[in-house]
């Protein structure tokens, strides 16, 4: 068995520890390579096997970085590799061999003190066989043009792998490696994979049975495309596919420092979603995110967009230093344009030349020179009314303009009687000095009137003043992005240090992509949005179309997917990338034709089981010869508990909600004595994108279940399994009330249908005879202990309706969510 | 398809489905553990267990540990050119003038060893000979925010793992029923002004798994997230649905072979452990009358610092490896005398009782017990100024932290400051060699734990070069 909470990380163990796992793994090698005979006679790829490598070993010390190079050696440049360590076609005269197979402490390479791990035995062998095959170098795959790749001619497999593309291009290395792709899966599996990746909610039941019916009429394929084209035309759609989006820009309802305000910014959010639903192209999506307020005439749209520079954790004023709060918005605004839509680290060469990219640190500061020019205070004011940091724009409607402007009229009239009141007040003030007995009874009768006056207005503009500012929370805000006429002047910052500028330099783009083609006047971040979205951009296409693989498949074909650069991991299926970001760009950057076809191929339609042979053939499913199987994100479990249970309120927009979380979790971190204040109503049932998320303690319903968070962008969530996630499930009281809400409902069947109900509801699945009796058996005994226990029972509500019966059907409700397939996505 | 088999050959599949994202760096944990050729430390540890206890806002080093009684000649004198020097100050005293602020409280000698401590600690003094000062700390940040980010995760940018995360990810468990790293906050402190947040990310994984997060534990309701049953649901309930729910899991691991089914199993038995173990060990109703009075009578205050000291203490001798308290309330910009000692009150006599109670039951020796802030405060006043009254500033350039047990050396003091308690003259110490040590004791190498993450074989020392102030070592 696997103790997950028990196994101890990683620790790099010492030398000699890694010697004797080298010696062991030597005496082990013959067999092993038996048993890949074919692949020891394929020629190394480059790419594909050497420069991660090199990359990871030898970078650092020769590698880009000017000031940490030994030797004067570069290997990432093959003129310094050939000149000094490596002699294509010899092991035997190549220095590099000599040093990695060393025993010598003071030769060998990776030398102890870098604290690297040696090669290993295969790793040494890929480096043997490349430098004996010419130690070719080619561009490293991510930053070359992405090229059509050749579609390999319809295979000799079944049928139904021979036509699609997709299908092509993943089994045209079965025969070769001798790999059998696993059946396809069932319907009811597909129809809920299908809809749990588009939507991010299983299907309902009614949905659910409309496909059986229609695949027993149409077939398969007819039936699938059917569903799949509902649900991406359902608005649910953008909802969830924008959530991933939002994890990657760390879109959240606070400003994240010191005192960490609440900040009205959902407009950004449902430009997200509505962006998604009408497929707004790509390219369009980030352009309008990188420079829509430099397009002619920006729309509301364009500009809300561009609150994607200003997502990062802003401070109030006050205690920190201006200019070094300027600089730390300035380089987030950097990681996220590169991490978001570059995929690259650039933040790396922030205070040194990257070691692993070809980024020097004066590239990374003409990149920065774009986003430095923002006309704003690098901090929000003490109270910023908002949460907002101008420059910033409203999106009330006209009606809500309206009722504002009511409020302020209101407010500005309270205070006009309040002075006039006041005023009089004084006068008679002044005339009680000279007054008699008999006139200062009445005047202080007077002035008592006019106190009593005073107190009810200022209790009037209060409430006014509180109800405006309620108001106000609902209406629209967004902070956009403006340059400043005079452009500032960017230098370069040694050793990242915001007080010691540099070298001063110009905007621009790193020179190993292809080079930027600035306006006139000088290059804008319009300029750099055309550039990223150029066809012969390399990266965005290739990290977009990354990404949506990732989201349906759970791993990328790249895995790396925040990271394309030399110490990412390199495309497991490189032609398939190729040829899917050719056609998302060709496409005009749609991502709804591209999940439709991804959806559609029979490599995504695969059953997650296999034959043990099929698993021994490949083990991690790297040549994806079966489906995927892993557990739902948080929100997708939590809104597949309110969907199921029938409570969700399928509401599009708008402000966050505050669905009840346990005590006391804000008091014990906030500096300005807030309190959370669960909604009521409709507002807790609403999907869990829409749970406001306080960076300084988000909701742990969410975090408990490995959501980030959102104070750093994050292209993908790890997946855990922890107690805690154990005890959430089974105890959070909203989840408790969901399963009797579903009771509620299995209740209102026929009793002999009751139970195929229940599990058709949660799992898609109908449940077979060994499983109904453990739920028969379940219902029974829960029954029995609940009429033997009225005070436990009362706790269920006072209601008629909680009965001994509801109680057991709520308890096996609580089972069903708790199931492993339930919280999976097969 | 046998059982064991299936186990073994899924395995792979589960270590894909865990979306770690496992790089070439990676592969070769995968072989490692099941040829178990790793060797759990290092080097033989000294620690087996830390108690951080970590006071949110900076406590002054000039009024607490670090005496300097030449000072009162300088009263309200301009703190001179060649002492400031050219470094950055916070915008709350730019341009404002420093005047030298000396502190009104009193300093005697305590113990054999005689160490020059702060009358506002009077219980900490009889314990002078098992505590080290390192009085030359030295921190990046110069606010709240990144000063604490830095000193809980080694960096002041978010996103990076804390200690005691990056300790259970290296080190694994100590025990089965209990989370291997625990946060307690103190829900009241006696200092009221300025009170700064704390930010989840404190106690975070960074991009390590999530699992490896400190558990908070709550001063109201279930000590631990969602660990009672909601109403309506008992705990033979909870046992009996669980046997079903298990006898399912159970099926469906048969049929699916996804040893994340068995994960899921284990994982739901162990919160059904810890609906008993927690509950047990925040339960003081075994506690002796004297423990009880030992660590002061706030210790019946749910929340309270003194209860959270009384519960690390438990929590050490059931072997969870990393406990942090935090205790706010310690930024006093103004009117310090009064709010200092206010928070000196909070501490001072749980944190005494803390130690010697780990000492009396022989937990001291293989317990780390960490007492620090983020930065110091400094020696400049920062607005009223009397003999009495006067306020300090943020100082990132030098403050003075405690620790003591898990192999440090009693007595001790370690590093100098100026004359002015105001830069370093000796022995640096800065919070990336303080997290070395920490490390050290507990016999892990900071070079050597590492994670890749973006390229980079990340550590909680980052990239800087760190030492492991071996001095202080007994």
């Amino acid at each position: 068995m696997i103790h997950q909470a028990t196994s101890p990380g990683r620790i790099l163990p010492d030398r000699n520890h890694i010697l004797s796992l080298v010696m062991l793994l030597l005496l082990v090698w013959p067999t092993t390579n038996s048993l890949h005979g074919q692949e020891a006679t394929k020629s190394v790829s480059f790419r594909q096997d050497i420069r991660p490598l090199l990359s990871d070993r030898c970078f650092s010390c020769h590698g880009p970085d000017e000031s940490t190079r030994e030797a004067n050696l570069r290997l990432d440049d093959p003129d310094s590799a050939y000149e000094i360590a490596i002699s294509p076609g010899s092991v035997d005269s190549s220095e590099l061999w000599a040093r990695i197979v060393s025993t010598d402490e003071d030769s060998v390479m990776p030398p102890p003190n870098a604290h690297k791990p040696s090669f290993t035995p295969e790793e040494l062998a890929k480096i043997r066989q490349w430098i004996q095959q010419g130690a070719n170098y080619e561009t490293f795959w991510a930053f070359s043009p992405v090229r059509s790749p050749q579609l390999p001619a319809p295979q000799t497999l079944p049928d139904r792998w021979s036509k699609h593309p997709i299908d092509r291009l993943v089994a045209q290395s079965f025969k070769e490696k001798g790999l059998t792709p696993a059946a396809e899966a069932d319907a009811r599996t597909l129809a809920r994979r299908v809809s749990l990746d588009v939507t991010g909610l299983p299907p309902t039941r009614k949905t659910l049975h409309w496909f059986l019916e229609l695949e027993q009429t149409t077939g398969r394929e007819v039936a699938l495309e059917q569903l799949i084209d509902r649900l991406l035309d359902s608005p649910q759609y953008g909802e969830h596919i924008g959530r991933f989006w939002l994890d990657l820009v760390r879109f959240a309802d606070t400003n994240g420092m010191h005192k960490d305000f609440y900040r009205n910014h959902f407009a950004y959010r449902d430009w997200v979603i509505r962006a998604y639903n009408e497929d707004l192209g790509f390219d369009k999506f980030a352009t309008y995110q990188i420079a829509g307020d430099l397009l002619e005439n920006p729309t509301q749209d364009q500009l809300t967009a561009t609150a994607f520079h200003r997502l990062h954790l802003i401070i109030d004023r006050g205690t920190a230093l201006p200019e070094e709060s300027f600089h730390k918005n300035v380089v987030d605004r950097v990681t996220a344009f590169s991490t978001a839509f570059l995929g690259l680290t650039a933040h790396c060469a922030q205070c040194h030349d990257h070691k692993y990219d070809p980024i020097s640190q004066k590239e990374f500061y003409s990149l920065y020179a774009f986003f430095n020019n923002i006309d704003a205070q690098p901090e929000t004011v003490a109270r910023p009314k908002n949460g907002l940091q101008a420059p910033f724009i409203s999106l009330a409607t006209p009606e809500q303009q309206q009722k504002l402007d009511e409020y302020t009229n209101t407010i500005k009239s309270l205070d006009q009687q309040l002075v006039q009141t006041k005023k009089a007040r004084q006068e008679v003030d002044t005339l009680l000095k000279d007054a008699t007995d008999e006139q200062k009874e009445k005047l202080q009768a007077q002035i008592a009137k006019h106190k009593q006056d005073e107190s009810r207005l200022s209790q009037q503009k209060r409430s006014a003043t509180n109800a405006r500012s309620q108001f106000d929370r609902n209406v629209s805000y967004v902070m956009v992005m403006k340059e400043r006429k005079q452009p500032r002047p960017t230098h370069v910052l040694i050793r990242g240090q915001y007080d010691s500028p540099g070298e001063l330099v110009q905007r621009d783009t790193p020179a190993f992509l292809p080079s930027l083609n600035p306006s006139p006047e000088g290059a804008t971040r319009l300029d750099l949005a055309r550039w990223l979205t150029a066809p012969q951009n390399p990266l965005a296409g290739r990290v977009a179309v990354n990404r949506i693989w990732q989201q349906l498949f759970g791993v990328g074909l790249v895995k790396t997917a925040e990271d394309f650069g030399s110490q990412g991991s390199p495309p497991s299926h490189p032609e398939l990338l190729e040829y899917l970001t050719m056609r998302f760009v060709d496409s005009g950057w749609k991502t709804k034709p591209l999940i439709k076809h991804i959806l559609m191929s029979q490599t995504y339609r695969q059953s997650s089981l296999a034959t043990q042979t099929a698993y021994a053939a490949d083990p991690d499913n790297t040549q994806l010869t079966r489906g995927s199987r892993y557990r739902l994100d948080a929100e997708m479990i939590r809104d597949q508990i309110l969907l199921t249970s029938d409570q969700l309120v399928n509401k599009l927009y708008g402000p966050s909600v505050k669905p009840p979380q346990p005590d006391g979790l804000w008091k014990a971190v906030t500096m300005i004595g807030e309190r959370y204040q669960a909604d009521v109503g409709d507002a807790i049932y609403r999907r869990s994108l829409y749970t406001y998320w306080k960076r300084g303690m988000p909701p742990p319903q969410m975090t408990i279940l490995n959501a980030p968070a959102r104070d750093a962008c994050i292209a993908r969530r790890e997946r855990t399994n922890t107690p805690s996630q154990a005890l959430l499930l089974l105890n959070e009281p909203e989840y408790l009330k969901a399963a009797r809400a579903l009771a509620e409902k299995v209740l209102q069947q026929p009793k002999d249908q009751r139970i195929v109900f229940a599990w058709e509801t949660v799992t898609c699945q109908r449940p077979d005879a060994d499983e109904q009796k453990v739920i028969r058996q379940l219902l029974t005994e829960m029954k029995t202990r609940y009429q033997a226990s009225p005070e436990l029972l009362k706790q269920f509500g006072d209601d008629t309706k909680a009965t001994p019966q509801l109680a057991a059907w709520t308890l096996v409700i609580n089972t069903l969510y708790n199931l492993d397939i339930t919280k999976n996505r097969d | 398809m046998s059982h064991a088999s299936h186990l073994l050959e899924s395995r792979r599949r589960f270590l894909l489905n865990s979306g770690m994202g496992l790089g070439a760096a990676a592969m070769s944990t995968l072989i490692a553990p099941q040829l178990s050729a790793m060797p759990s430390l290092h080097h033989a540890a000294k620690a087996k267990r830390v108690i951080f206890l970590f006071m949110a806002g900076a406590p002054s080093q000039v009024d607490l540990f670090d005496y300097k009684p030449e000072l009162i000649k300088s009263f309200k004198q301009e703190l001179p050119e060649s002492v400031r020097g050219k470094q950055r100050v916070t915008a709350m005293t730019r341009g404002k003038s420093k005047m030298v602020a000396p502190t009104k409280f009193k300093f005697q000698p305590q113990g054999r060893s005689g160490l020059w401590m702060s009358e506002l600690l009077p219980s900490l003094q009889k314990h002078a000979d098992k505590l080290c000062l390192i009085k030359s700390m030295n921190t990046d940040a110069i606010n709240h925010d990144p000063g604490k980010l830095s000193f809980c995760t080694g960096s002041e940018i978010p996103g990076k793992p804390s200690i005691g995360a990056w300790l259970s990810y290296g080190l694994g468990t100590l025990n089965r029923d209990l989370p291997d790293f625990i946060v307690m906050p103190s829900a009241y402190w006696g200092g009221k002004v300025n009170v700064q947040a704390l930010y989840s990310r404190l106690w975070g994984s960074g991009f390590l798994p999530s699992k490896h997060q400190g558990t908070s534990f709550q001063a109201t309701g279930d000590p631990v997230l969602f660990l009672s049953n909601p109403p309506g649901v008992n705990r033979e309930i909870r046992g009996t649905m669980l046997e079903s729910l298990k006898q399912l899991n159970r099926k469906h691991f048969n049929e699916l072979g996804d040893p994340e089914i068995e994960t899921t199993i284990a994982q739901q038995e162990m919160a059904f452990r810890m609906q008993a173990s927690v509950p047990e060990l925040v339960d003081l109703s075994q506690e002796t009358k004297e423990t009880l009075e030992m660590y002061g009578p706030e210790v019946n205050n749910p929340g309270s610092y003194a209860r959270n000291c009384l519960l690390a203490r438990r929590m050490a001798e059931s072997n969870v490896r990393f406990i942090q308290l935090f205790h706010r309330g310690w930024d006093h910009h103004s009117n310090l005398p009064v709010h200092l000692q206010a928070q000196c009150k909070d501490v001072d006599q749980p944190t005494a009782a803390l130690i010697q109670d780990l000492d009396q039951r022989g937990l001291l020796k293989d317990t780390l017990v960490v007492f620090a802030g983020e930065f110091g405060r400094t020696v400049y006043c920062q607005g009223k100024l009397t003999h009495e009254v006067y306020g300090r500033d943020h100082h990132p350039r030098c403050f003075t932290a405690m620790m003591v047990g898990g192999g440090i050396r009693g007595g001790t003091e370690y590093g100098k400051t100026d004359e002015f308690s105001y830069n370093v003259v000796e022995n640096p110490v800065h919070v990336r060699d303080f997290h070395a040590t920490i490390l050290h004791l507990l016999g892990v190498n900071h070079e050597k734990l590492v994670f890749p993450y973006q390229g980079l074989d990340q550590k909680l020392t980052g990239v800087e070069k760190a030492r492991v102030v071996h001095e202080i070592i007994a």
